[in-house]
């Protein structure tokens, strides 16, 4: 690979203008773990179907190990990583922890990213949207029970903000 | 008990958590494998200068390159070549690894090896295995733990049987001869991929005279073995650390991908990773398929009087826990059921296929599908109901139905009774529907060895040590949990540190489901002995006699009153200086001797809805009971068994490898489906039963299998009773049920 193509890209990562050159094959996901440090990114199927890379490309879920680095010039990319305001969890994480919605965690931040486009969307969903939403994000730990009232809650948590 | 949260869940759910596949070197080397292309043949000449040539390749090893060291591993048979040795016995087999300084370089690398084979004769299932003069996979004996390469070859094998159980008690024949029915139930348990979404992957580096490795693996210290073994180091200088593990559920349990990074860092001198996607995995292990045979006499009333056993697990091309595995599903495959005569033959069957390896539960899911339904005919033909049927057989608390093991440690009858309650097995069914339900009792906990050290630092915080790694069945949060109310400190001043072979006690693994009941025990008694220490510390800096001084809830007090743990640790060093450490072990000795440590416990069952068009199941009901003594985190502990039993309806349901000739046709996650959120029921009811039975703390026992042992049983009993004809076979697909209503073979 070495010497092959490389771009200029410049993305906007978690409210962050970033300037990086890369090969023109490198993933997104690639890109975020390898380049940025950004290891809340997972892969595992790495042909879109268990969402373990799920993130937002100018708000939209896409799978990042199949979705290019140079596609995302210009773009903003928001990880699991920027959705904490410091110390203060966003209310999908927070109440990821307190329905125990997770186990190994692996698949957690895809499911989070997930979560927060929908709610994003769609501020007050039924369970049947909900699970019709993660039906494309795999957990092979909790039977996604506990995951599905996590998001429940936390619509619930986001609508009474003020 | 109340939950408290999960020790590890803020690092998970804001990406902060740290697992094997996020940790990198500065300078280290990117892999990638060449893998075989043939299921059993020759290796002939490997072609690697195309791709030495490639810019940014540094090196491409082989099995030639290996003649230094010995070049195999295998925790039971160290039959398991690192690289392809002469010969390819899967297609997958790792046959070289190419290294460069990037992952692209590596990867168009392994593209460039042009490897020669001569094919051989493949023998892709075990029928074809043990038929009379079939291919042999494997032409010499291993012996265990045989240090040398040369001398494995002396003894020749004269067939492909892995490894064989034998079992027995009383007199079958004669039992079966006097029964009033014999039922024969033959099924087919499907061959499955576990997957830990997190895929094998490590980073293996030589520096300062030690070999460290750090890995997505369950049991470290038996990693160290095997690397060790390869090198030719002292156990002391092989460091294998294991940090958050993405997933476990057995298929992480031994040596997988770590010789693999570590030759790479011999050979190179360098820091080597190796990663693989999930098809990567799933062409390294996965679980035996089963078919099984149980044949069972009863009397008129119902009572159980023999069991005939026959199983072969398709093991694959390697043994590595397949001899355990068969060992289990043996021991496992007559039922939690007073029995006088049984008599188990089972065979572990090498075959050119991926290589199997423990799966939750091994073995018990395999033949609890032919153990339980074979109870439900039972009771259909004997025109006694399936629940009191087993009733009239479940071993009673306390006694023993396999001889030379513990008593049984549980109440299963109660445990049943809240079953049936959750399903709502008393009420009818609507057509179209039905109810399945299993019980099962495994031997559990492993061998019992495990040791924990725990420390109170100068300002009274804690720092707990264990080898047990946390794999998102919560072993932190209770294992520190457990240190936590021993001491009486509180959870936020406890800290733990997990699985690195250099710096935490001995474990002997994380699996069996016996952290909580074994590494818990072991920090019990290490906590005890700090509070001893702790007393004797106090009277040295206070004054008094030992007989007044008492350690506890937090405080040591004493005829001076009361002083804090860390005033204690102050005192006894001076300034903020020092630490009390203590160490516990458990061995297998006193209320232990006796084995297994405890019986894990599975009962469950689902409630199940058939489209008579499609032949498409609908699960309405899922129940579990968690039978474990005492649960220490019961959020933990219901998380624990709803996901196991969702793996069990993965493997009821939808999943299943499926070989093609010689080639595994869907190693990846589009054409194997795993459960999804969509397929799981409306209701899931969670129950725990708890009695204080067990043999650890607070009279816990072990969790996190139990739930699916039964399940694939229980869900073949469902679509059965719904259908009006018992099923032979998972996974129950559309297509498999509705051949089933129109009333063809499976």
């Amino acid at each position: 690979m070495i010497g092959a193509d490389v771009v200029e890209i410049a993305p906007v990562i978690n409210d962050r203008e970033v300037f990086l050159s890369v090969p023109v094959r490198m993933t997104l996901a690639e890109m975020l773990r390898d380049r940025l440090d950004l290891f809340g990114v997972k892969l595992s199927c790495e042909m879109q179907v268990c969402g373990v890379c799920t993130v937002l490309v100018d708000g939209q879920p896409v799978s990042s190990c199949t979705y290019l680095a140079a596609d995302a010039d210009g773009r903003r990319v928001s990880t699991i990583e920027g959705l904490a305001e410091g110390e203060q969890l966003h209310p999908l994480q927070q109440a990821f922890v307190d329905h125990f919605a997770l186990q190994c965690g692996f698949c957690t931040p895809g499911f989070i990213m997930m979560a927060k486009h929908l709610l994003d969307r769609s501020p007050d969903p039924t369970r049947d949207e909900v699970v019709e939403y993660l039906d494309g994000n795999l957990c092979r730990c909790t039977g996604y029970a506990p995951i599905v009232d996590a998001v429940l809650d936390a619509a619930g948590r986001l609508r009474a903000e003020p | 008990m109340i939950s408290p949260p999960r020790l590890d869940a803020v690092p998970k759910v804001t990406g902060k958590a740290r697992y094997a596949v996020d940790v990198r070197r500065r300078g280290m080397l990117y892999s990638a494998l060449v893998r075989s292309e043939r299921a059993h043949a020759m290796l002939g000449i490997i072609d690697t200068s195309r791709a030495l040539r490639l810019e940014g390749v540094v090196a491409v090893v082989t099995g030639d390159d290996l003649s230094p060291l010995f070049p195999r591993y295998g925790h039971i048979i160290p039959d398991h070549p690192i690289l392809a040795l002469g010969k390819v016995r899967y297609m997958g087999e790792p046959v070289a690894l190419v290294l460069a300084e990037d992952r692209y370089a590596a990867s168009d690398g392994a593209e460039l090896v042009e490897v020669s084979y001569q094919d051989l004769p493949a023998v892709m299932d075990p029928e074809q295995a043990l038929a009379e003069g079939a291919p042999l996979l494997h032409a010499q004996d291993y012996g265990v733990g045989d240090r040398s390469f040369e001398e494995a070859h002396s003894e020749p094998r004269s067939d492909n049987v892995c490894h064989r159980v034998e079992l027995s008690w009383g007199n079958v024949d004669q039992a079966l001869a006097r029964a009033d029915l014999i039922v024969e139930t033959c099924t087919d348990y499907p061959m499955l991929y576990g997957y830990a979404m997190e895929p094998y992957n490590a980073l293996a580096d030589f520096e300062d005279g030690y070999l460290k490795v750090i890995t997505t693996a369950q049991h470290p210290f038996m990693v160290r073995d095997d690397l060790a073994r390869v090198f030719s180091l002292p156990l002391s200088h092989v460091r294998v650390t294991s940090p958050y593990v993405g997933g476990g559920y057995g298929t992480k349990s031994y040596t997988k991908v770590e010789p693999l990074a570590a030759v790479g860092a011999w050979y190179t001198g360098r820091a080597v990773k190796v990663e693989f996607d999930a098809t990567g995995a799933m062409l390294t292990t996965r679980a035996d398929s089963a078919r099984v045979t149980i044949r069972s006499g009863f009397d008129s009333g119902g009572r159980l009087l023999a069991r005939d056993v026959s199983l072969t697990l398709d093991t694959g091309a390697y043994a590595d826990n397949g001899p355990l595995v068969l060992s289990k599903a043996s021991n496992r495959s007559f039922g939690p059921y007073r029995n006088q005569n049984v008599r188990v033959r089972g065979r572990a069957v090498y075959t050119n296929t991926v290589p199997s390896s423990s799966y939750r539960g091994f073995g018990a899911p395999q033949v609890s599908l032919a153990s339980e339904l074979n109870m439900d005919q039972a009771a259909q033909q004997l025109g006694i109901d399936p629940a009191q049927l087993r009733r009239r057989n479940l071993i009673p608390p306390g006694e023993r139905h396999y001889p030379g093991k513990r008593p049984m440690d549980a109440d299963l009858a109660a445990d049943l009774d809240l079953l049936l309650e959750g399903l709502g097995w008393e009420a009818p069914c609507q057509e179209g529907q039905g109810i399945g339900f299993g019980v099962t009792a495994s031997d559990a906990g492993a061998y019992p060895v495990s040791t924990a050290a725990v420390k109170i630092l100068p300002d009274g915080s804690v720092l707990v040590s264990t080898g047990s790694s946390e794999m998102g069945q919560g072993s932190r949060t209770a294992l520190a949990l457990i240190a936590s109310r021993e001491l009486g400190v509180p959870l936020e001043q406890v800290a733990i540190a997990q699985s690195d072979t250099h710096a935490t006690p001995y474990e002997r693994t994380s699996g069996a489901s016996r952290t909580t009941t074994l590494t818990g025990l072991a920090i019990q008694r290490a906590c005890a002995e700090l509070l001893s220490r702790l007393e004797m510390a106090a009277a040295e800096v206070k004054g008094g006699p030992l007989t007044e001084i008492k350690a506890a809830e937090g405080m040591v007090v004493g005829p001076w009153g009361d002083v804090s743990f860390g005033e204690v640790v102050r005192g006894w060093f001076g300034g903020n200086l020092g630490e009390l450490a203590a160490t516990g072990v458990v061995r297998r000795v006193g209320e232990l001797q006796e084995l297994p440590p405890f019986w894990e416990i599975g009962v469950s069952g689902v409630k199940v809805s058939i489209d008579p068009d499609t032949g498409q199941v609908s699960l309405l009901r899922l129940v579990t009971v968690a039978d474990v003594g005492h649960a220490i985190h019961p959020e933990m502990l219901k998380g624990q068994d709803v996901g196991a039993a969702t793996q069990g309806l993965g493997a009821a349901f939808f999943e299943e490898l499926v070989y093609d000739g010689p080639q595994l046709v869907n190693p990846n996650l589009v054409e194997y489906r795993v459960p999804r959120a969509k397929d799981m029921p409306p209701e899931i009811v969670t129950i725990v039963a708890e009695r204080g039975d067990g043999v650890g703390p607070y009279g816990a026992k072990g969790g996190g299998e139990g739930t699916l042992n039964p399940i694939g049983g229980a869900a073949a009993a469902a679509v059965g009773r719904a259908v009006g004809r018992w099923p032979d076979r998972l996974p129950l697909t559309p297509e498999r049920v509705w051949r089933m209503l129109r009333g063809e073979e499976n």
